[in-house]
This record gives structure tokens, sequence and C-alpha cells, in this order.
């Protein structure tokens, strides 16, 4: 081979044209971009969520439970631990000399260190650790704000009362939502013993906080007492757990950013392939002449690929710059977007991932229509013909090898292997079914021709059958592009629409309990006074299990052979009995059993944890003990709760018609508009009733709500990328007509045609192209979407079909659109001129 | 001999019968002729031009081009003959639209490997065949006339054995269709090249030693004459 040549010819051939391989890069740039850019952001996140787990926990491991950790436990935790400290926690009613008011708080003492890692946020700063060191109290934000509170003022705990050092303006280390009904107090450890608040049967938790050495594998060491800390009811987290949590938390974020990168990726390489494909049938000419003048085949590829090999390169790497510097500015839109902060730097991993697909996906996909040049042969310097190049045989090992990188990087994406096929298996039907429907396109228009039709559907619709037509390749790359950018566009709302329902603007931000039954009525005409909505109210009976499966709950206790956990058996069982089941709840077993009728045996519903910590199934009989009355009943379902739901949630359901008589008390969920009418409101109940607590859930969701609105923001911009590149693909395909219909256009021009006449002619091509590769796109979009939601987002399938219906109406006119601008370019000369030139 | 063809069929498949278009064609070149082919349009004229220079195979029959039996070598081989061996002449120019006038005229020397001194050569060939100054100007910045000069000078720029020229003045006007002839027959006489000229111009015809006649993808006649061209 000539190298020199070769190298010299490339540079001389591309001088003029290079602008017609902007689609070419534009393709690889934006789909490498996305990647890079999402790559990046899925790695901070691993990243950071690694590095943070230590910061939320404050340790490297937390031991707890409602009973001090036992002695014979200590031992061994002081052996692993350099140091610890201890936390005592509990409920108890608090009382605010200054305002005369009572509130509920969650009381904690905090003895040690603690934390170890992250810091207590607090106002003034200082009060963080100087709480800790005399009689002091800090106190959370929400609460100095409802009563007016000022650092100074004092709060009344148990039987000492405490000046309030700061405020907490962030409850330290806490993910868990549920824990954050009541608002903190903090107060040093020394000090509890002195409230008299922890009296025999007063409901403590005890937490100790460990900083253990680097080395220590605490996973290791927590599985080998797993069933220790079962039996004594303990509960340890560690940094991993934390994790997990975590990452579990941001798992369908993660998977949808996984799909719009497999996406993005995709239409980049469909445009990589078709922007070839225009640039190698715009070179035939030239390529047949250097034929001609004497370059061997291999010789006229290797020009080509030169080309497209350098110019893919370069793109590659503005597109990792493009996407590298979105990573920059991520920082900036996500500044406060998760619970903690995230470092957001340039990842190399991704870098590299992104180089080395954007190079292998770029040559794989050109080489496709590259290797026609191989084959144009120097005849077509004295014959211009429209014959077809001859297919060369090496092709099947490319498509071979692009169905092996596509496997590979869906398996890079789910590190599952039988994923990645399944998802290959199904980018390979959509290509078939649309290969299926452009053949079947072809032949039904030839088989039922319209012969006694206009001059202009005649022709227009011929343009679909006649030698070099172009219908598969529109069909299949419209179809295609369509069908990708309408799976984002439905996973993208599915996503989001479950993101948002989480978010504050649905979810109720109100609860109060302990309402007697016969304050129902009134509870619910004081909620309706402040415009507030009932959203739950339910009864609530509380029972114990007194037996189940033919043993009591004291011989299943001793029974050293039981399946059963600890927590499940000791349970005090807050029950509640409706009708139907809650519509936020999924039923996994058997059928709910709404109303119990005289003579019936009482069907129960568990929640399927609780099922699986008690060990039971189907139709297996439980005994309650109802405050001294003893009912039996038996599983008839089991149920999965929606826990993102703020509603109280119930691990066991009666049927109606039960546990009326017995003593209960009521359950009020609403929605409060504002703080000032929050204020008031718990006001207002703790006037009229003064049993009854108000739980403001506001501070929490405003949290969850920020959180939203930039995770929605997130996946609209990274899918936004993709719809780019979905369009330039589309636009590429498109151009790609405008070879194929000119010499048809100029002659008929040139035989007196009119402008008009010509553009409706195309304009029925391309209608019939539109309108068939985007029906096609549109629904292989809903039958992958529907697949990857119930499958891989475990989401509710549901379409709205107007935005949709938007998809196709734009698809056809985008078509149609470009069909026509493609005709203008004929118009606008003169026949000779094109004549000649073609 | 430069060229030999023998017993020489050229055979179309079509749906439900064959088409001949070259039926027992059999003829031979010596070195340095000038042979025109004319015939009526369809009479497979250029048909056994792309065959005689190995731009296409034959159904049956052998070609010999400068001793090789042309059909039977590879592509590659083919391309490295007509490289070496072979100059072409278009009715459409066929000037790679994307380099100049000059870079045009060395692409069949720098194809050989012969990069020093090809630049020269191209230019010199340029201001021979009158376009000295055009040599940075892209086809589409050249006239008819001036685009088959460039031609003509690309054509003889590796030394050809043969020449094959299809309608060389079939898309000029008449006055540029002279210089072109003109500066044709003068260069072939220069360079002592064999002239192959396909053609439906008799009054070009009778400039060259010999024409044959085609019709309907047979020889009606093989004759040589004296012409003023050649004297």
């Amino acid at each position: 081979m000539n190298w020199q040549l070769i190298v010299k010819t490339a540079i001389r051939d591309s001088r003029k044209d290079r602008s017609k391989l902007l689609l070419f890069m534009s393709s690889i740039i934006l789909g490498v971009a996305a990647l890079v850019a999402i790559n990046s952001f899925n790695d901070n996140l691993v990243r950071d969520i690694e590095t943070q787990s230590k910061s939320l926990l404050g340790a490297d491991m937390t031991v707890g439970g409602n009973k001090p950790i036992p002695e014979s436990l200590i031992a061994s935790l002081d052996s692993l631990s350099s140091e610890q400290s201890s936390e005592v926690e509990l409920f108890s009613m608090s009382y605010l000399p200054s305002k005369q008011k009572s509130q509920f708080v969650k009381l904690k003492g905090l003895t040690g260190k603690f934390p170890y890692y992250g810091n207590f946020l607090t106002e003034p700063t200082s009060a963080a650790t100087s709480f800790k060191t005399g009689k002091y109290a800090l106190v959370d934000d929400g609460m100095m704000l409802q009563y007016n509170l000022e650092v100074g003022d004092s709060i009344k705990l148990g039987e000492i009362t405490f000046p309030i050092h700061g405020r907490l303006m962030s409850v330290f280390g806490n993910l868990d939502m549920g824990s954050s009904f009541a608002p903190s107090v903090y107060i040093s450890g020394e000090q509890v013993s002195a409230t008299k608040l922890i009296q025999p049967g007063s409901l403590v938790n005890y937490k100790n906080y460990y900083k253990v050495d680097m080395s220590t594998d605490l996973d290791e060491w927590k599985k080998e007492r797993r069933q220790r800390f079962r039996n004594e009811s303990i509960r340890v987290t560690t940094v991993e757990d934390q994790r997990e949590n975590l990452q579990e938390a941001f798992s369908n974020l993660n998977n949808f950013l996984n799909i719009v990168a497999l996406i993005s990726l995709l239409l980049a390489c469909i445009g990589v392939a078709s922007s070839v494909l225009i640039y190698v049938k715009s070179k035939v000419q030239s390529i047949a002449i250097l034929r001609c003048l004497g370059m061997k085949g291999a010789e006229a590829f290797m020009v080509y690929f030169l080309q497209i090999f350098v110019l893919g390169v370069l793109s590659v790497i503005v597109g990792i710059a493009i996407g590298s510097i979105i990573q920059i500015i991520l920082p900036i839109v996500l500044k406060g977007f998760l619970p903690y902060e995230v470092n957001m730097t340039i990842s190399s991993s991704a870098i590299i991932k992104g180089f080395l697909m954007g190079i292998i996906s770029t040559t794989l996909f050109a080489l496709g229509p590259l290797l026609s040049v191989r084959n144009i042969t120097p005849l077509k310097t004295l014959r211009i013909s429209d014959d077809p190049v001859k297919a060369d045989p090496l092709r099947w090992l490319i498509y071979g090898l692009i169905i092996l990188s596509i496997s590979g990087f869906l398996y890079s994406l789910t590190g599952s292997l039988l994923n990645s096929g399944i998802l290959t298996l199904g980018i390979l039907a959509a290509f078939l079914i649309l290969f299926g429907v452009a053949k079947l396109v072809t032949w039904c228009v030839r088989k039922y021709f319209p012969k006694n039709s206009s001059f202009v559907l005649r022709q227009g619709l011929s343009n679909l059958y006649r030698p070099n037509n172009q219908t598969q390749t529109l069909i299949v790359s419209i179809g295609l592009g369509t069908g990708i950018l309408t799976l984002l566009f439905i996973l993208q709302g599915l996503i989001l629409g479950n993101v948002e329902d989480m978010g504050a603007g649905n979810q109720p931000n109100m609860i109060v309990f302990g309402i007697e039954a016969d304050q129902n009525e009134e509870m619910e005409s004081i909620t309706k006074s402040f415009d507030m909505p009932v959203i739950q109210n339910v009864p609530v009976v509380t029972m114990e299990l007194a037996a189940w499966q033919g043993k009591t709950k004291k011989e299943w206790m001793q029974d050293t052979t039981r399946t059963a956990s600890r927590w499940a058996i000791n349970r005090e069982a807050r029950v509640s009995y409706r009708e139907e089941m809650s519509e936020d709840d999924e039923l996994i077993e058997g059928t709910y059993t709404g109303v119990y009728n005289d003579g019936d045996s009482i069907m129960v519903s568990l929640d399927q944890r609780y099922a699986d910590g008690l060990d039971v199934e189907m139709g297996d009989e439980l005994i309650w003990n109802v405050q001294g009355a003893i009912i039996k009943t038996y599983v008839g379902s089991i149920r999965k709760i929606n826990f993102r739901k703020m509603k109280s949630r119930f691990f066991i359901l009666f049927p109606v018609g039960v546990l009326e008589a017995a003593p209960q008390f009521r359950i009020l969920v609403s929605k409060s508009p504002n703080k000032q009418v929050t204020a008031d409101f718990r006001n207002a109940v703790v006037k009229f009733m003064p049993n009854a607590s108000v739980i403001d859930l506001g501070s929490i969701l405003v949290t969850l709500n920020d959180i939203i609105t930039k995770v929605s923001y997130v996946i609209k911009f990274m899918a936004g990328f993709s719809i780019l590149i979905g369009l330039i693909v589309l636009i590429s395909s498109l151009f790609l007509s405008k070879f194929q219909r000119i010499r048809e256009s100029v002659l008929l021009r040139t035989l007196g045609a009119s402008e008009k006449k010509i553009y409706r002619i195309n304009a029925v091509e391309y209608t019939a192209l539109g309108l068939l590769s985007a029906l096609t796109g549109i629904l292989l979009a809903v039958v992958g979407s529907y697949l990857l939601a119930t499958f891989v987002f475990e989401l509710d399938f549901n379409l709205s079909w107007w935005p949709i219906l938007g998809i196709f109406v734009f698809i056809i006119a985008l078509t149609v659109a470009i069909g026509l601008w493609n005709s203008r370019d004929v118009i606008k000369r003169s026949p000779l001129e094109v004549l000649r030139n073609v | 001999m430069i060229l030999e063809a023998k017993e020489i069929f050229k055979i179309y498949k079509g749906v439900n019968k064959e088409l001949t278009v070259l039926d027992n064609i059999n003829f031979q070149v010596t070195k340095g002729e000038i042979l025109s082919i004319v015939g009526p349009s369809g009479s497979g004229k250029t048909t056994l031009l792309g065959l005689c220079a190995g731009l296409d195979n034959q159904s049956s029959g052998i070609i010999k081009l400068a001793g090789e039996p042309i059909s039977q070598l590879t592509e590659n081989e083919k391309a490295e003959i007509r490289n070496r061996k072979v100059g072409f002449i278009f009715q459409n120019f066929q000037l790679l639209p994307t380099l100049t006038a000059l870079e045009n005229v060395m692409i069949p020397m720098e194809l050989q490997g012969r990069s020093i001194g090809a630049r020269a050569k191209a230019i010199e060939l340029l201001k021979r065949v009158g376009l000295g100054g055009r040599h940075d100007h892209y086809p589409s910045q050249l006239s008819g006339g001036e685009k088959q000069r460039v031609s003509l000078a690309r054509a003889f720029s590796n030394d050809p054995e043969i020449l094959f020229a299809d309608e060389p003045t079939g898309n000029l006007d008449e006055e540029s269709g002279l210089i072109v002839e003109n500066l044709l027959f003068d260069l072939n006489r220069e360079k002592q090249t064999t002239l192959v000229i396909v053609t439906h111009d008799l009054e070009l015809a009778n400039k060259t030693d010999r024409i044959i006649k085609l019709k309907g993808g047979k020889i009606v006649s093989d004759e040589c004459i004296k012409t003023a061209a050649n004297l």
C-alpha cells in the first residue's frame, strides 16, 4: 500500500468536503459528550456515596436497640474500636417557659466525641460542641421558628430547665425520615439522668457510635455475629449498609441515566452510519476515477477510512471535552441536590470509557457503509449508473462485531449477561421489525397499486418500490430514531411522574395521632375549618400476637429452632381495619377481605416483611390478644406497602366488622399549605384535644422536594441531550434521501412538470415514509418502554397519548419538510446544470 | 502487439433473455498505432473500450493488454497495469472535484510512488496544454475545454503505453474541441503512445490510422487509412 499517497489523497479529498461530514461529527460529539457526562455523573455519585456514607453515619458503625447494649457484647465491641460515643434517645414532652407552651420532642443525650465524620450544623457554629460541656440544649431550627424561640431562651425537659445554646440546622446523619416526626433536642448524655425522664417502662433507644480502625472488616465482623444481634434485638449499621441504602435510593436515576447513555450512543451510531453512507455516495465518482487511474480497492478504502477515522477521533475528543465541561457546570446545577455535598470532578474512567466506546462505535458503524468503497468499479467513469454497489461479504463480520460491541456496552452498564443479552435481542428485534415493515410496505404498494389515481399520487407512491427506492433505508433509520426518542420520552415521563409523586406538592405534610373515637368528628371539622383536606382518617387498635401456627408466643420464644425474627414476635401491633386495601399497597398473594360476615373466618392482611419476619404463610392461623380479648384470625392476603408515600401504613389490616368495639384511637393525615397554617392548626388541636399529637412533616418534605426538583432537572437535562442527537440523526437520514431523487425530479422538470407537481410527488412519497416509520417506531417504543418500566424500573406503566401523537405528527412533518427541502435544491437550479452534474 | 482482442463476447443476462452487446470481436493493435472505434449509439463502442482498458470483464474471449491477459488478472493487478501502462480521456472529463488542476495531473504519478519530480512534470504538462497559470484552480473553476486539457495532461503524465479516449471532444464546442483534438494528436506524436479513440465523430476518426466500425456489437469493417494527422 502506498501510505504516503493514501494520506495525501485523504487530506486533499476532504479539503473541500469537510462540511459534508458535519452531521457525522456532530453525531459523535453529542453521543460521546452524553456518554462522558452521564458516566462521570454516575461515577461521582457512586464515589461520593462511598466517601460520604461515613459522614452520614457520623461513625464507622452504630450499635443500638431499645435496651442498653448487653455487657457480653460491650467487651467484643471495645476490642474492636478505638473510640466510641453513646446516645440515649427518648420521646418526651418539653415545656417552653417563655412561651408557656408544650411540645413533644425527640430528646437525645450524647456522650463522647461523636460525630467522628462530618459536623453538626448549628447556629452559632460553636454550639455544635459546647452544648456537651454543661446543662445546655440544642433545639431543632423548625421548632425554634414555630415558637419564635431565640438562643438564650429556655426549654424544660423533665425536671431540668436547659438554656438553649444553639439552633440545630440539620438533623445530623439521619436519612430515616420516619424518625423525624418530632423535633430533635440534643443535650449532654450526662444530663439525661438528671431530667428523670427515664423511668422503668420508658421507651428508650440506646445507640453507641464506634470509630473503627481502617483495616477491620466490619461487615465480616457483623456477619459472624448476625444471629447474636438478632437474638438480643440489637441493630447494627455499618458504612456499607448506609451506602447500600443510598445507592438504592438513587438506583432508578442510575438506571435511567444508563438507558440515556445507551440511547445516546445508539443514536450517535445510527447518525454515523447514515452520514458516512451519504458521504460515500457523494464520493462514488471520485473513487471510480481513482480506481480507473490505478488505485487499488484497498487503497481507495483506506483513503476514506482514514478521513472518517481521523475526524471520528477528533470528534470523540471534542465530545469528551464537552462532556467534561458539563461536569464542571453540573455542581452549580446540583448545588444542594443531594442531602450531602457531591464533589463533581472529571472522571478519568468515564473519559476512557467514552473514548473507547466512541472510537469503537464510530469505526464499526462507519465501516458498514465504507466497505462498499472497495467494490466501486472503475467502469463508473465510463457509464454513470445508479446500480447499487456490490455488497461486501465482510459486512457480516462488521455486523457481528457491532452486535458484540452493543452487548459489551450493555454488559458494562447492567453487569448482567442475561440482561445485556435480552436488551441486545430487543434492539435487534426492533431493527428486524422495521426492516420487515419496509419490505411489507414495498410489497403492498406494488400489489395494491392505485392504478386509477392521480399522476401525483401514482408517481409518489411508485417511488416506494421502484429500483433504487429509499423505503428500507428511511423506514429503518427514521423508525429507529423515532422509536428511541419516543421510548426516552415515555420513560422520562414515567420516572418524572414517579419522582414527582413523592414530591411535597402531592404529599400530606401533617399527621395527627391519638384522636379518641368520639373526637373524630370534631377533629375533622377543625381540619376543614383550616381549609385543609382529610387525606386519611383511620382507626388504630393496639394488640399483641398471642399464638400462631399452634404455639403460644412464649413457646415460640423458647423454641431454639424457630425461624421467626424476634422483632416480629415482640412487636406491639398497631392494627387498622378497612373495607378496601389502600391503593398505594400492592397485593402479592391471596385476596383482600374487606368485610367480615358472621360465621366466616376472620381473614387478615399482612405486610410482606412482617409475614417474612414471622415466617407465616397464606392460611396460617394467628391469634391476637386485643387488650384482653382473644381473636382468632387467618392470613388471607399478603401486601407490599409503598413506603414512599407519606401516609400511615399498617403491617396488619383487619376487615371491617371485627374491631369496631375494641378500644381504639384514630390517625388523621392532612396537608397544610404553609408554615403559618401549620402553627395555627397545631395550636388549635392542642387547645381542643390535649391528648392528640400533631406531627409536622413539612421540613422533611421541603428537603425531599428540593432533591426531587433537582433529580427531575438532571433527568430532563440528560434526556434533552439524547433528544438533540436523535433529531440530528433523523435529519441526516433524511438528507441521505436527497441523492436518490435528484435526477428523477430534474428529468420530470425538464419534461415540463411544474414546480408544484414535483413538490407534491415528493410530498406523497415522504408522507408515506414518515407516517409508516413513525407509526412503527412509536409502537416499538410503547412495547419497549412497557418492558423496561415493568422489569427494569418497576414502575406502573401508563401513557399519555397526546404527547405521543405530537411526536407522530412532528416526525411526519419533519420528514416531509426535509424531503421538500431536498427537492428545493433541484427546483432552484437549471435542469441542465443539474443534469450535467449528476 | 500492445492490444489484442480475441473472440470477445459480452452478454448481459436479463430476466427473460440475454442481450449480446459484443459479438465475437477480434482485432489487434500494434504499438504506436492510432485507432478509432466508431459506430452508432448502442453498437458497443464504450463497452469494448471498457473491456480493453480492464475496467470491465468480458463474458468470453481473451484480451491481452501490453501482453497481459487482462481479464484473468485480479482487480489489484488490473489497477497496477492501468496505472503504469494506460492513460484515459473521458467525454465527461472525470477530474477529481476536490483536487486542483495540478493535483489532478500529479495523481497517476503519485499512484506509481513517484513523488520526486511529479510536481515538476505536472507543471510542465499543464504548461504544454496551455494551462500554465491555472495550477491551483479546482475543476469547478475551469471551462469544459480547460477541464479536458487538464484531463489530457493527466492522461500523459504517467507516460502510458496506450491511451484510451472516449468521445474526447463530445462535450466541447467546436473551437475547444479542435484545440483538444490537436493537443491530443500532438502529445501522442511526441510521446509515441498508442491511441484508441472511441467516437462517432467521423471527422475525428478520419484523422486516425485505422478505423474499426461497430454495428450491433459486431465489427463491420476494420480499415487502415492515411490521414494528415499521422503524416
